[in-house]
């Protein structure tokens, strides 16, 4: 058989296989010892397995946390404020991907400050900053980056592409944050919380695009020394039916490992084209403060030293604010990100927090576990 | 927005280093500046984000799981004929 791009995108959809495989986890799951929560760390994953309602079709000792991975849901105000603050600049052009438009800063959304005259651009893709300077020369285009790993290289790209295109106006406000930190400080963190959150995480269903680019190696250490099993798995619903059904035959055959469901574009080395690109100018910042889970070391990114005349923190820094910004009382995204609660539990849930007026992050991308609820919940 | 989706390249453009590809009848372009050079081919199948190629995609891995799948489904329904023929069996109105 040739491989045909329908294939692509049916083959791995099918109701069928999708059925078959929650016969074998219904089967495997008898012989599990104890209940197991898995944690999908990242979003994407949260949307498949809300969309397709795949907790429904899983046995009762077997169940999701969400996790934090997603880049919009773990951004702080204080970062949102920044790209507010400079969208504001006189001469200032800020352009950013099109999940940030509605995210709440304390100040409004960036969507607010267009409405207020900013000059605020959302793109498909970070190169279009070239065209937009180009057309612009009298102005300073800042690309407001974000993401994890999986974008990192993108802006690096394009960072890339100023320096040999010696492009004069292009500056950088860089959010990037890494995914092994936060795993980690998901499970150490765990003993200090409620009694209920203890061990609440069994088991990750790795990254799918984030592996693509940093390789399965970066989960090395979660086997090896926390004793959770990694299975890096694919987007699509039936790569998260075999990605669950391999973590639950490591629980029966009592072996712990990082394995690779997608195997079809995840390798232990991942990407290493895109990873130079980021070596070489990118380096760890000192701590970045995630939404709901508060400073993790080592968990973003900055800007090389000798990179620093693009670096839009330092050349506005007169400008930006520093004050730390409390989330809203009612509102448990921290928990949420933490795998401690799920929305339902958030009692302004549906009501005074909507997708079309968030109260916090977790309901404004629709990778967030509370926008996936509010959508997908009657499937629940 | 970590969503990407699987395209086909239809087209390169050494010179800019971007190709197009075709994205279930959508034709659009695409960076190949994280990929090795000579790395994407023509009719390679590529996973496509934010405007870059990430990776190509492993056909000969796709096309195993995808007969893996085939497999498993068949087993399935091999066990449900036994089922029912088992059930069947045991059926105390047989022969009434
Ligand atoms: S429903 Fe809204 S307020 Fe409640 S946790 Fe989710 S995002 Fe926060």
């Amino acid at each position: 058989m040739e491989l045909e791009l329908k294939n692509l995108y049916d083959d791995f959809r099918d109701g069928d296989t999708i059925k078959a495989y929650a016969k074998i986890i219904k089967e495997d799951a008898k012989r599990l010892k104890k209940p197991i929560n898995i944690m999908e760390v990242c979003g994407g994953h949260t949307h498949t397995i809300m969309k397709f309602g795949i907790p429904q079709l899983l046995p009762a000792n077997i169940k999701f946390v969400h996790g934090p991975g997603c880049p919009v849901c773990i951004m702080p105000k204080e970062r949102i404020d920044h790209a507010y603050v400079l969208s504001m600049q006189e001469n200032v052009i800020l352009v950013t991907l099109g999940d940030m438009i509605k995210v709440p800063g304390s100040k409004g959304s960036l969507q607010d400050a267009r409405s207020k005259g900013a000059d605020v651009r959302f793109v498909y893709s970070p190169l279009e900053c070239l065209k937009i300077a180009k057309e612009n020369p009298d102005a300073n285009v800042i690309f407001f980056a974000i993401g994890f790993e999986t974008t990192t290289p993108m802006t690096a790209a394009l960072l890339s592409a100023v320096i040999k295109q010696d492009v004069k106006n292009i500056f950088f406000h860089i959010n990037h944050v890494t995914v092994p930190e936060v795993m980690r400080e998901l499970i150490d963190s765990r003993d200090v919380h409620v009694d209920s959150y203890n061990n609440r995480i069994d088991a990750f269903l790795g990254p799918s695009h984030v592996s693509v680019i940093s390789g399965s190696k970066i989960y090395e250490e979660f086997p090896r020394d926390y004793n959770r099993p990694v299975v890096v798995t694919g987007f699509e619903p039936v790569d998260v039916m075999q990605g669950i059904s391999m973590i639950v035959k490591q629980f029966i055959e009592d072996r712990c490992e990082l394995e690779i469901e997608y195997k079809r574009l995840v390798t232990y080395e991942g990407n290493k084209t895109a990873q130079k690109l980021v070596e070489k100018f990118f380096e760890k910042g000192d701590l970045f403060k995630w939404r709901g889970l508060g400073n993790i070391p080592d968990s973003g990114l900055k800007l090389k030293q000798k990179f620093s005349d693009y670096d839009a923190e330092i050349k506005y820094k007169d400008v930006l604010p520093l004050e730390e910004i409390e989330d809203h009382k009612l509102c448990i995204c921290g928990d949420i990100l933490r795998g401690m609660a799920s929305p339902p539990e958030c009692t302004i849930f549906g009501t005074a927090c909507k997708p079309t007026s968030p109260i916090g992050s977790c309901m404004v991308s629709s990778e967030g576990a509370c926008a996936a609820y509010y959508k997908y919940g009657n499937l629940i | 927005m970590c969503l990407s989706i699987p395209s086909k390249v239809v087209k390169i453009d050494k010179e800019l280093n971007m190709a197009t590809v075709d994205t279930m009848g959508v034709q659009r372009d695409a960076s190949l500046d994280l990929m090795a050079e000579g790395d994407i081919k023509l009719g390679d199948y590529v996973l496509l984000h934010i405007g870059f190629i990430m990776n190509k995609i492993d056909e000969v891995d796709a096309l195993d799981s995808i007969e893996l799948y085939k497999e498993i489904i068949e087993a399935m329904n091999e066990e449900d004929r036994q089922m029912a023929i088992l059930e069947d069996d045991e059926c105390p109105n047989r022969g009434a």
